[in-house]
């Protein structure tokens, strides 16, 4: 136990030292990750061998980004960019694998080595590459997708390689391993003692299964488990998803990546998206800085010292041709400048399949385990790189090109980001108004029946406590335009608003309001427009009572614009002796003030000859015959 | 028989004297539908489609309004740009109130002296109808001179403000039963309520 403590406690001592510090001095959580590893590992060497197993578990990290990613791409984007994913995934894979083939063997190996080389080095890092890119905010753009599909089309090319290696086995090494008695322990899986086609059949059908049964059945799971209304249960839900589809892709020996990726992409649709993606958010950031630090740790130092030349200009070539060949595409492609660039750097590094694969290089005796090691700093060494070429693209590369393209392109006005909270009588017009006005909304809501209910007309609505701060988040809180509070919770909406208000003072928030008290809280919190819950609908029954009683319409339609107008001043001349700390009605100073203004309101509407006009007894007033 | 639709726009008729009563008298007439736009649109949401339609069941259409800064109230104007849509009654197709009759009926601060080109109001009252005219003939419209109280603030006593009332009733009737001469009126730049029984009697 103290021994799991005591790790626990280095891995998370060295991640809260090193990464904001890595953030603060610009450098990326990446590399503070990278950064912290190589520190406790071969620096200080408080962690030692039992990195590689905690490697193995913190790559679930990727499993749970790459949901998390398809999350976000709806099954329409992913099949919208198949051609780039073939195009330039297949091209990137197959050119790569095949210039550092020619290039080992230029250098004296033999060709099943040179191809293991090949294929190993072809691969990129998925976990550094994709953090990098949200970290940036590149992701959405033209280079970040277009990266994005290179990335996952090595996912699945990994698969066949996984197959393809053990083929390329080398018979001398092969009877060394035998005699030393080594065998690989297979794991599990359901193809065992099947036939091809039945392996075939049984791989399809698991694939199947995520993708029907992520349409059909995680809906009623999700609701049945949102009716708890338990926030850990809901998360325990979330994981069991992820860890069951993984489980599910590695006994039939598909990558678990892939498999939450489809499932993620499933439930981009899925009402319960926001609150899935703020449960796996945390687990997924904390595995992930826990691999990054593990390359770190894994780095052998003693190796790297005997062979300091080597190791550099193998690791400085490697991404010279990777960066080489994705700036061929890039032109064939057609990427814009900076998109070339993003595209070309963020990709020329190995990757974490290459440890796995030159783990499983070494097994199936392919490469000598000398060679191997020396192989595994260089993809380290290039993965402790990309940080770095991260940087220099951002601060060298698009600084320059940025404003070369300014004068270009005609900047194209992103569609407004509006998240609304609550979707119950209130919130449901409100969203109604601006998806017919043609914007796009997110909405949420606490109660999942509510959201059944709404959905069965149609409206698109995600699960969640809007008061979460993670959940907004999710939402798109970080990026958003505008933020309803809609909700009927007075002591929530104003958490969401000041929670709101802190992230982002830029947003403009609209906000329901039970009465006038809760207006003027709510404008101490940040929020620009406040609408009282109930104002506007008694202003309209109040305007209905004077037609019934004869009033010309048009007269009562000014009573009411003089009633809401003076009122309006009246709340700003009460919010000012408004004071949260005494309540309303033994603060005396607002007491009275109340009563003048209200006074003040009925002249304001009544009729008077006096000098002192009311509002609707001038309107259109003739001058007096008298005057003439 | 003509059908008469009178549209009578005032936005404030609790100060009214003028409008009011003439509305009121008007109102009482047989086969005249009389409509109160300030009351059917206190929020300035025509419905067109409604308008429309009236205008097609009307032969002739009859705006009464006191002049406000040498215009209409702004809710006749509005109802100008809403209903007189390209297609229905100008432009392609925009042909339904050819051959109607637009009749106008109105009441100004100024004096009869004051419009004039020496007067203060430095023009003509027609003058100041220019654009109305101009709509009337793009839609089709024969456009009638308008009838006039001027002065309507200050120089109308009872008597003269009655005569004026009853006046019109005896307009709207004359043009429901086409007892007007249509063509001895059209030379006229406008007319007040003395003219109006002459005409009456010669076009009888
Ligand atoms: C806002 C406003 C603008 C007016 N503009 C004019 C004008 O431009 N010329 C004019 O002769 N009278 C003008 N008047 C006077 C009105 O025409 C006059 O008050 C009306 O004809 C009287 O009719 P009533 O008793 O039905 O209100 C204006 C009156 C108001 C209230």
């Amino acid at each position: 136990m103290t021994g799991v403590l005591l790790q626990a406690f280095i891995y998370l001592m060295a991640a809260v030292i090193a990464v904001p510090l890595a953030k603060r001095l610009g450098l990326g959580s990446v590399l503070g990750y990278l950064m912290a590893g190589i520190v406790i590992g071969p620096l200080l060497g408080f962690v030692g061998d039992e990195t590689q197993e905690i490697q193995h578990v913190a790559e679930f990290g990727v499993v749970m980004m790459l949901f998390l990613v398809g999350l976000e791409l709806e099954p329409r984007a992913l099949w919208a960019m198949r051609h780039k994913l073939l195009g330039l995934g297949g091209l990137q894979v197959a050119l790569t694998t095949a210039v550092i083939t020619a290039l080992a063997m230029a250098l004296g190996q033999v060709w099943s080595i040179s191809l293991a080389i090949g294929l190993v080095f072809s691969l990129s890092s998925t976990a550094i590459v994709l953090q990098s890119l949200n970290e940036k905010g590149w992701m959405k753009t033209d280079g970040g997708q277009s990266s994005f599909s290179v990335l996952l089309f090595q996912d699945i090319a990994v698969i066949p390689m996984l197959a393809l290696i053990p083929l390329l086995a080398l018979p001398e090494l092969q009877e060394a391993a035998h005699s030393a008695g080594e065998s690989h322990g297979s794991e599990m899986s359901l193809l065992t003692g099947l036939a091809g086609w039945q392996a075939a059949v049984v791989t399809l059908a698991a694939v199947a299964a995520v993708v029907v049964g992520g349409h059909f059945l995680s809906r009623p799971l999700f609701q049945f488990v949102a009716l708890a209304k338990l926030r850990e249960v809901f998360t325990a839900a979330a994981l069991l998803l992820v860890i069951g589809i993984a489980l599910l892709m590695s006994l039939v020996g598909l990558s678990p990546a892939l498999g939450t990726f489809l499932a993620g992409v499933v439930l981009a649709n899925s009402e319960f998206r926001h609150e899935l993606e703020s449960d796996i958010d945390p687990f997924k950031g904390l595995l992930l800085g826990l691999f990054f630090i593990t390359v770190g740790a894994g780095i052998n130092f003693d190796i790297l010292f005997a062979n300091v030349g080597t190791v550099l200009s193998l690791t400085i070539t490697l991404i010279a041709i990777k960066a080489g060949v994705l700036l061929l595409l890039a032109k064939v492609f057609k990427l814009g400048k900076s998109d070339t660039w993003l595209f070309a750097l963020s990709l020329a590094q190995a990757g974490e399949f290459g440890f796995v694969l030159l783990a499983l290089t070494v097994q199936n005796s392919v490469i000598p385990a000398a060679l191997a090691d020396t192989l595994l700093l260089v993809v380290a060494f290039s993965m402790l790189l990309t940080p770095l070429l991260f940087i220099c693209y951002e601060k060298f590369l698009l600084p320059r090109m940025e404003t070369e393209q300014q004068s270009g392109n005609d900047a194209i006005p992103e569609k407004a980001k509006i998240i609304i909270a609550g979707t119950g009588r209130y919130g449901q017009i409100i969203n109604r108004m601006l998806l017919s006005s043609g914007y796009e909304t997110v909405v949420l809501d606490i109660s999942a029946e509510t959201i059944d209910r709404v959905a069965r007309f149609g409206v698109q609505t995600y699960y969640g406590d809007a008061a979460r701060p993670d959940l907004l988040h999710a939402a798109g809180l970080h990026e958003a335009d505008m933020l309803i509070v809609a909700i009927d919770d007075r002591e929530r909406t104003r958490e969401i608003v000041q929670h709101a208000r802190r992230e982002r003072p830029d947003i403009h928030i609209v906000a329901r309001a039970f009465d006038r008290l809760d207006v003027y809280k709510l404008f101490q919190d940040g929020a620009n427009d406040i609408i009282r819950e109930t104002f506007d609908s008694a202003v309209r029954a109040g305007r209905s009572a004077l037609e019934g009683l004869n009033m010309h319409p048009f007269e009562a339609e000014k009573v009411v614009h003089a009633f809401v107008e003076s009122d309006k001043s009246a709340m700003r001349q009460l919010a000012e002796v408004y004071d949260p700390e005494i309540p309303a009605h033994e603060n005396t100073a607002y007491v009275e003030l109340s009563k003048r203004v209200r006074d003040e309101t009925e002249t304001a509407v009544r009729s008077s000859q006096s000098a002192n006009k009311g509002l609707v007894d001038r309107a259109w007033r003739p001058p007096a015959s008298t005057d003439l | 028989m003509k059908k008469i639709l009178v549209l009578y726009a005032h936005p404030a008729q609790r100060h009214s004297r003028v409008n009011s009563a003439m509305a009121a008298r008007a109102q009482t007439l047989d086969d005249i539908t009389f409509v109160d736009l300030y009351a059917e649109y206190p929020r300035f949401k025509i419905d067109v489609e409604r308008e429309q339609q009236r205008l097609l069941q009307h032969d002739v259409i009859v705006l009464q309004f006191p002049m406000m800064w040498y215009s209409t109230p702004s809710l006749l104007k509005e109802w100008q740009d809403l209903v007189l849509e390209y297609g229905f009654a100008y432009g392609e197709g925009g042909d339904k109130l050819a051959g109607k009759t637009l009749a106008l009926a109105i009441s100004t601060g100024g004096s009869k002296d004051a419009f004039s080109t020496t007067g203060y109001q430095q023009h003509q009252l027609p003058d100041f109808l220019t654009p109305l005219r101009q709509t009337a003939h793009l839609c089709q419209l024969h456009c009638l001179p308008p009838y006039v109280l001027f002065g309507a603030l200050s120089e109308t006593n009872d008597a003269d403000l009655n005569r004026h009332v009853d006046c019109y009733c005896q307009y709207l009737g004359g043009l429901r039963d086409q007892r007007l001469p249509a063509d001895s009126i059209g030379t006229l730049p406008y007319f007040e309520a003395h003219q109006l029984t002459t005409l009456l009697e010669t076009g009888a």
